[in-house]
């Protein structure tokens, strides 16, 4: 790990625990965020890509379990902590605001007091301070008339003004790591572009790093820096956003690019990626998108892909990127000699 | 929010008027005619046939119950058959004795209850919830009588930690009073309780479920602050206002507890007069509770609309 | 005729995906352990008590003064009471009392309750707030205390006891049925049963009466809990049941001044009260859940 990461999640596995067995449901992620960076993280819904988020913020459902890896934030591995220290790194130094801005805010309490809890929490300041360190972030968020919001309830406020305050809460503690779980998706589409303009205004005032979960390309573009793609529970490419659009490598990402409608093309029909994502019981052997490939062959059925590195960081794991593919295609086999080629296989043109 | 209030209270009044109605019929239909009861069984004929044109007895029903709402209004709640008191003067007699008892009561309700459901709910599927919704089972399941008999039985009898029955005003001797208070008010107390702990259980399983409990996890507070801060205030929304509409039967409670324990109030008060057909005193009695409860109901309305700031937006923009 | 025969055709089709449901629920029922333990329980205290004479060991009402207030033993389980008689026979013939006080009761509140509540739902108006009102207004009076002063009208004894709590509960059934009706007569197949020409009462029993079952299985299951502890009530009061029938409450009553020597003469009713009533609430809370697990 780079001394600049902010967060380092390495060979990260998540999964229920019922009462006999154990359902995977993140299976070995790696990624990384720098100080500073907005890093997106993409796929469809069921892909553990909130799953991913809660294990960062130790927020799991009762029966989920981190079973395997590290999650380092500041060098320091969030996994090993208990409640007690993890309840002191979340809200202030990683924050996280989520999709419903509707119902995440508690509907009895007034929003400054909502937002000054945090504040009273993590930074020992009285209550008075903390009630005038919420106007301020208020005014920093762009609400209107901050002096007044805060006597407010929840539900006297719009769905945009809610993740604005949602996010002026999250950041009263100037985090150093900001998730945020498709903020943008129960708002009308003139009120996201506001917020991501919002998020991103903030982020270089505020110098921190983002995590933004999200199945909206478009909200990738506007925003992040890196890219991971998530396809049930694993990674299948991880790039920096203009690579990503530029040059697209696995099947499912290119599937995923090429299903946003575009304005300067005539389209008598999107193209769409066929099939949906089979449950943790019917997965596949190998990789785990082959049964919705258009190119998988068996091999691709039965031997999980390598993980293949290009230029500029840019990962793709995908049999169709080895040297050998051309043999694989063929045959639909792997031997002992391949798999060692395919691990050395280095993307090109990327 | 005024026009809501408005509202409420032309119901309330609309309310008892049909209880006033009721308790009117009720009374006038119970066997026993009240001259003769008032005279005693040698008097004449024609002596009670007096007594029944002075008391108004022959009028027609729609007269007499005109006649007795409007004193009943200016605060004339007639007197006593048996011994000629005013019932007001019995009725305020009575009232503190059955407040005082109601009022412990509650709080051994509610020093059960929170605990137990808070407990309960958030440490679902332990033992620890298990015993609780075993006591609330056991709670609602177990008839008051029974239960006073049985604590009479080992408090008094067993431990002789209280005494059995009796009362003893507050301000004679604070100490006596509470040590004869504890045994009633944990009878009445603990069906009320029982019902809490099952409702705040569920609401409040209900409302951790929310999202904006997660977002309190998130600001870095510990499970004790988004139970207290945050879910408590939420879960008790529906927990009052069931609670509201518990009110009667918390009462009822009272009544055969004070019978139970010999505890001079309201209750023990209706279940005499009623067995020695002490009429006006049954009315003034009966309206007195149920006008409390009416008013309990009410009060428990507005007091919704304090805790749960939606509604007032609600009955405001109406 | 032709119509009929369509409609026989129709009960037919659904029957078996209907026995399948049935056995589903059948199925969850049987899960809830603790309520198949009380349906055991209350099927054995319902044959006892149409049995009694052939399960009680003794007379219920035989006094012997040679036992007065013997403590429970081989001969009798649970004690004899202040003037020699068998306490466990007088406990199984006061099941009867007690049991018939709860399903009677229940069947006269569900009996006014249904179709005055059918009635205040479907017509709506007028009379549906004349009926909520003196409804809202019974449920101010505390249940007891109306119960009370009802059986003082009517007379101290059984039946009119049964009348009395039958009354009390009756406004909770006329709320409930109401509401049901309320949720369910803007649907589409009532106001297609409605467009078609149907009679209003055959639109309330054919379409609108069956979706009201459930809840009111439920509720009148644990109506008849309630319904046992009040008339156990009245009877401790002296305005129930009276002597030399053996009651549950008048028995408490009766022990209570014995409490000190003798124990068992109070506590052996109240137990089998406390039993009985939980038992009910329990397999209430299975009945509700078999029929809507998500209300759990």
């Amino acid at each position: 790990m780079s001394s600049k990461d902010q967060l380092a999640v390495k060979n990260l596995h998540v999964g229920f625990q019922n009462k006999k067995s154990f359902t995977k449901i993140i299976d070995g992620i790696n990624f990384s965020v720098k100080k500073g960076e907005t890093l997106c993280i993409v796929g469809e819904s069921g892909c553990g890509k909130s799953l991913t988020s809660l294990s960062i913020m130790g927020l799991l459902p009762k029966t989920g379990k981190v079973s395997e890896g590290e999650i380092l934030f500041d060098g320091q591995d969030l996994t090993g902590l208990n409640e007690k220290q993890m309840s002191k790194i979340r809200g202030n130094e990683i924050s996280m605001i989520f999709q419903e801005p509707m119902t995440s805010l508690n509907p009895v309490h007034k929003i400054g007091w909502q937002i000054s809890e945090s504040i009273v929490l993590h930074q020992k300041l009285s209550k008075k301070q903390a009630e005038e360190k919420a106007i301020d972030m208020l005014k920093l968020v762009g609400i209107p008339s901050p002096d007044k919001r805060i006597h407010q309830y929840p539900h006297e406020l719009s769905g945009g003004m809610r993740q604005r305050v949602m996010i002026a809460m999250a950041l009263s503690c100037n985090p150093k790591l900001l998730i945020a779980d498709e903020p943008t998706t129960a708002l009308d589409v003139t009120i996201q572009a506001q917020i991501l303009e919002l998020m991103n205004k903030l982020k270089t005032e505020l110098h921190m790093s983002i995590i933004m979960i999200t199945h909206d390309l478009g909200v990738v573009s506007e925003i992040a820096d890196k890219v991971l793609v998530m396809y049930a529970g694993k990674v299948v490419e991880y790039s920096d956003v203009k690579t990503l659009f530029a040059n697209p490598q696995h099947p499912y990402t290119q599937g995923l690019i090429e299903s946003i409608p575009k304005l300067n093309e005539e389209q008598d029909e999107l193209p769409i990626i066929k099939g949906s994502v089979p449950s943790p019981d019917e997965m596949p052997k190998g990789c785990r998108f082959s049964t919705r490939c258009p190119y998988a062959t068996n091999a691709c059925f039965n031997e999980v892909p390598p993980m293949i590195s290009g230029e500029a960081g840019h990962q793709v794991h995908c049999w169709k990127y080895t040297e050998c593919w051309e043999i694989v295609e063929k045959e639909g086999l792997i031997d002992a000699g391949m798999r060692e080629t395919a691990a050395a296989s280095q993307l090109i043109g990327s | 929010m005024v026009s809501f209030i408005l509202r409420r209270l032309g119901l309330m009044v609309v309310i008892l008027f049909i209880v006033s109605v009721i308790i009117f019929s009720l009374v006038n239909v119970l066997p026993g005619d009240p001259a003769l009861l008032k005279l005693g069984q040698e008097a004449s004929p024609e002596a009670v046939e007096k007594l029944r044109i002075e008391m108004g007895l022959n009028d027609p029903l729609y007269v007499q119950y005109f006649n007795w709402i409007s004193n009943v209004i200016q605060g004339d709640l007639g007197r006593s058959y048996i011994d000629n008191t005013a019932v007001t003067e019995i009725l305020k007699q009575k009232i503190p004795v059955t407040l005082q008892l109601t009022v412990i009561s509650f709080f051994v309700a509610i020093l059960i209850a929170l605990p137990a459901g808070i407990i309960s709910a958030s440490r679902k599927g332990t033992l620890w919830d298990y015993s609780s919704t075993l006591f609330a089972l056991s709670g609602v399941s177990i008839p008051p009588f029974f239960l006073g008999i049985l604590l009479i039985f080992i408090f008094s009898i067993g431990l002789g930690w209280f005494p059995p029955s009796g009362y003893t005003p507050f301000w004679q001797d604070p100490m006596r009073s509470l040590m004869l208070m504890i045994l009633p008010a944990i009878t009445v107390g603990i069906r009320l309780s029982a019902e809490l702990t099952r409702m705040l259980r569920s609401s409040l399983l209900e409302v951790l479920q929310s999202e904006y409990i997660r977002t309190g996890y998130a600001k870095g507070l510990r499970e004790k602050g988004v139970i207290f801060k945050h879910a408590l205030r939420n879960a008790m929304i529906p927990v009052i206002t069931v609670s509201g509409l518990q009110v009667g039967s918390f009462l009822g409670g009272a009544v055969i507890t004070e019978t139970i324990f010999a505890v001079p109030g309201l209750g023990q008060l209706v279940v005499n007069s009623i067995l020695t057909r002490d009429f006006p005193v049954v009315q003034g009695a009966v309206m007195f509770m149920a006008f409390a409860v009416v008013f309990i109901n009410f009060t428990v309305d507005m007091l919704y609309s304090v805790l749960d700031p939606r509604i007032k937006l609600s009955g405001g923009a109406k | 005729m032709a119509q009929l025969q369509e409609a026989t055709i129709k009960e037919v089709k659904v029957q078996s995906p209907r026995a399948t449901m049935y056995m589903g629920m059948l199925k969850r029922f049987l899960q809830n352990k603790l309520a198949v333990v009380a349906g055991f329980f209350i099927v054995l205290l319902i044959g006892s008590a149409l049995f009694a004479p052939a399960v009680a060991p003794y007379d219920p009402g035989a006094q012997d003064y040679t036992k007065i207030m013997n403590s429970p033993s081989a001969e009798h389980w649970m004690g004899t009471d202040e003037i020699g008689r068998d306490i466990f026979s007088r406990v199984i013939f006061g099941a009867r009392v007690s049991l018939q006080a709860g399903l009677i009761s229940v069947a006269i509140a569900l009996g006014v309750g249904i179709p005055v509540g059918l009635i205040a739902g479907y017509y709506r108006g007028f009379l549906d707030e004349i009926i909520m009102r003196i409804t809202d207004a019974l449920l101010s009076f505390p249940s007891l205390v109306l119960a009370l002063a009802l059986a003082a009208v009517l007379g101290a004894g059984l039946e009119n006891a049964m009348i009395a709590i039958g009354i009390v509960l009756t406004p909770n059934f006329i709320r409930l049925v109401r509401a049901e009706v309320l949720a369910h007569r803007e649907r589409e197949y009532v106001e297609a049963a409605k467009a078609s020409g149907l009679r209003d009462w055959r639109v309330i029993l054919v379409h609108i009466f069956p979706n009201t079952l459930a809840p009111m299985m439920v509720q009148a299951t644990l109506a008849i809990a309630s319904a046992i502890i009040s008339e156990a009530s009245l009877s401790y009061l002296g305005l129930g049941t009276q002597p030399p029938t053996p009651s549950w409450g008048a028995m408490l009553s009766a022990g209570q001044g014995y409490l000190a020597d003798a124990p068992w003469i109070a506590i052996a009713p109240g137990i089998f009260i406390f039993l009985t009533v939980i038992s009910i609430n329990l397999f209430g809370d299975g009945v509700r859940d078999m029929l809507d697990p998500k209300l759990k």
